[in-house]
């Protein structure tokens, strides 16, 4: 088999807080191989985004205090910061939540989608404005050609978030990082930008790692999936297998709450009791012991490793690696 | 329309009488235009809107940022002023009452915020953000007002040494806990939710939707659910309407709209829904709608969704479509149906 595009090793993100140093991602590790798409899932706080964040060397003010992140071999942590900025927006892009935050005001939309392949692939100004043109019409957007010249605040936020990616793929990365890419945008919007987003990859042959809180989206658009919780890798496996049959009580929590647009009324949802820990002040042992119903003696003073199950599955839980089915089978 | 009866354990409701009914409702909000700003044009956020909620009953709103959906929530509990139309309330018409009957309407209708950080005074402690309205309306004192609030604390699933508390030291759910506290202080028969769970967390979201829903069945509540997620807005909702550019497209039950729309916007909305279910999701049949949502201010002519319809023609530009019954309880608005 051929090495993975991305090797993330014990990764540890930390914080300064007024609570003292707070670990945001706590020992990540997980693979992205060649052209896949890869979800990572968790609520607000699980370190998704910090991880994704990391992986590219943009997590100022937080710091990498241990770990590697291998991108086909090298070790990103140890780069530059001019190194860094050569491998972002070349070989790794990444777009986010909030397309109107990350456009710049005063430059035209064309321009932006030029500007890192004027500084990547050295093209002159014409010609990178043209493939610019190229790539907006790619992306979807009417009258690329007249748009491009466009300033950002004439989008609309389906339209930013297609410029976005045309930006991010225009000098045809090996990696798409996309943080939470639809969250802001309304459900007929995001399904264009979904739409769009998977027939992009395929085509670039682009591996793609893809953030979100939305479950439904894993669904549709990921290979594999990682699930997170205060900072750590709880669960991991193909998205077929974890949605059928989760290993790990946060993974079956979640897909418990959520309501189902095929569900029967009536049926109370199965929500997790409790709340989120403070990641300065979490429990000892399993950090989602408080809140499972699953929990066992030992959760409240060892914190499980992630241990393979076979199948490609990987879980943190030490209810699930005694051998006890979750469904009670 | 009808009202949908509901029959399990809250009883069978009476078909007669709407608790709230609203006609042909307009609400328009000015913009200046032009170089100086003298022009005006009007956003027409809310366009002629018809609607009926029964006792007991949930209706869901759902609908796109922009169609209107918050605005026709705090219209039709007199938080914002309407052009034209009608809003009957317990069959007294309520459009244009003030002072003594809008203060006493007041107690009958409360309403639940999306943003539970935006919507509680820093200032005030929890127990005062409950009270507070306990004490607008002169209904307990003393012993009796605190011995309410930590009742409605109990009610929630907050607990009554949390009164002495400040919003700022609660988690997004709890702090939307403190708001549902507040919103059942005067015992209303009414309660407006407008994305109560949009801004929670997955795991939260679960924990304040099946509160809403014990309390509906404990309280006899009746609800008007505005969320765009249909998903939630199915899970709670007796009877849902489909809001698109200021007007409704198509009401039926849950289960109705999901398996036969009749409009071409509830159809793709609820194909552009991903569902949990990676099998599923694999073979589910989508219908990308092309563009975005039309400008409220000068919306499109005749059919208003047209401009982004996969099934329009030449006469959705003229003939403006009427809600039109295709079966019990399911009304649609539209010439070339599904």
């Amino acid at each position: 088999m051929a090495a993975p595009l991305l090797e993330v090793e014990g990764l540890r993100t930390t914080f300064g807080s007024r609570e003292g140093t707070v670990t945001a991602v706590d020992g990540v590790s997980f693979q992205v191989e060649q052209g896949e798409t890869l979800g990572i899932v968790g609520e607000s706080g699980s370190g998704k985004s910090v991880t994704a964040l990391s992986i590219i060397g943009l997590q100022r003010p937080g710091r990498i205090v241990g770990g590697r992140v291998l991108f086909k071999g090298r070790d990103l942590v140890k780069l530059s910061r001019d190194e860094l900025r050569e491998v972002r927006g070349r070989e790794i892009a990444m777009i986010f939540q909030d397309p109107m935050v990350s456009l710049n005001p005063v430059f035209s939309v064309g321009w932006q989608v030029a500007e890192p392949l004027r500084l990547h692939r050295k093209l002159s100004r014409r010609s990178a404005f043209a493939r610019a043109i190229e790539m907006l019409g790619k992306v979807g957007i009417p009258s690329a050609a007249r748009r491009a010249r466009d300033y950002p605040y004439t989008f609309s936020g389906g339209m930013r978030q297609r410029a976005m990616i045309g930006m991010g793929l225009g000098n045809e990365p090996q990696l798409l990082i996309a943080d939470e890419p639809t969250t802001a945008l309304d459900v007929t919007i995001q399904a264009q930008i979904l739409d769009l987003l998977k027939k992009l990859s395929q085509d670039f042959g682009t591996a793609t790692i893809l953030i979100t809180h939305n479950l439904g989206v894993v669904a549709g658009m990921c290979d594999r999936v990682i699930v997170m919780y205060a900072g750590r890798v709880v669960e991991s496996g193909p998205t077929i297998d974890v949605f059928k049959n989760p290993k790990h009580p946060y993974t079956r929590g979640l897909l418990g709450s959520i309501p189902r647009l095929d569900a029967k009324r009536g049926e109370p949802l199965q929500a997790i009791e409790g709340t989120p820990p403070n990641l300065a002040r979490l429990p000892a042992g399993c950090a989602f012991h408080p809140r499972c119903p699953f929990r066992v003696e030992r959760c409240s003073t060892d914190t499980p490793t992630l241990d393979a199950l076979g199948s490609g599955r990987l879980a943190a839980c030490w209810v699930t690696q005694s051998g006890i089915d979750l469904d009670g089978n | 329309m009808v009202t949908s009866p509901r029959t399990d354990d809250g009883g069978i409701v009476s078909k007669s009488e709407p608790i709230l009914s609203v006609r042909d409702l307009k609400v328009w909000f000015p913009v200046a235009t032009g170089i100086l700003g003298r022009g005006r044009e009007y956003v027409r956020a809310v366009d002629g809107v018809d609607l009926d909620i029964g006792v007991g009953e949930t209706l869901g709103l759902v609908g796109e940022s922009g169609c209107g959906k918050s605005t026709l929530g705090r219209a039709v509990i007199r938080l914002t002023e309407t052009v034209s139309g009608t809003i009957h309330f317990r069959g007294s018409d309520i459009t244009h009452v003030g002072g003594q009957q809008l203060r006493r309407l007041r107690r009958e209708m409360a309403m639940v915020f999306q943003d539970p950080y935006a919507s509680l005074n820093p200032r005030q402690t929890v127990g005062d953000v409950i009270g507070e309205p306990i004490d607008i309306h002169h209904l307990a004192k003393g012993r009796a007002r605190q011995d309410r609030i930590y009742e409605l604390l109990n009610i929630v699933g907050l607990s009554p040494r949390h009164a002495e508390r400040y919003p700022s030291e609660f988690s997004g759910g709890q702090r939307q806990r403190i708001g549902i506290a507040r919103a059942l202080a005067l015992e209303p028969s009414l309660i407006i939710c407008d994305e109560p769970v949009s801004a929670l967390d997955v795991s939260i979201q679960a924990q304040i939707i099946n509160l809403l829903d014990k309390l509906q069945h404990t309280y006899k509540l009746t609800y008007l659910f505005i969320a765009h997620d249909l998903s939630v807005v199915k899970h709670i909702s007796d009877r849902i309407a489909v809001m698109y550019l200021g007007k409704i497209v198509e009401t039926a039950d849950g289960e109705t709209l999901y398996r036969e729309a009749h409009h071409p916007y509830t159809a793709s909305l609820v194909s552009a829904i991903p569902i949990p279910d990676p099998e599923l999701e694999r073979t589910r049949e989508r219908t990308i709608l092309k563009g975005d949502i039309a400008s409220p201010i000068n919306p499109p002519s005749g059919c208003r969704f047209r401009t982004r319809c996969p099934r329009a023609q030449n006469d959705c530009a003229e003939i403006e479509p009427t809600l039109s019954p295709f079966g019990p309880n399911h009304w649609a608005a539209c010439i070339h149906p599904l």
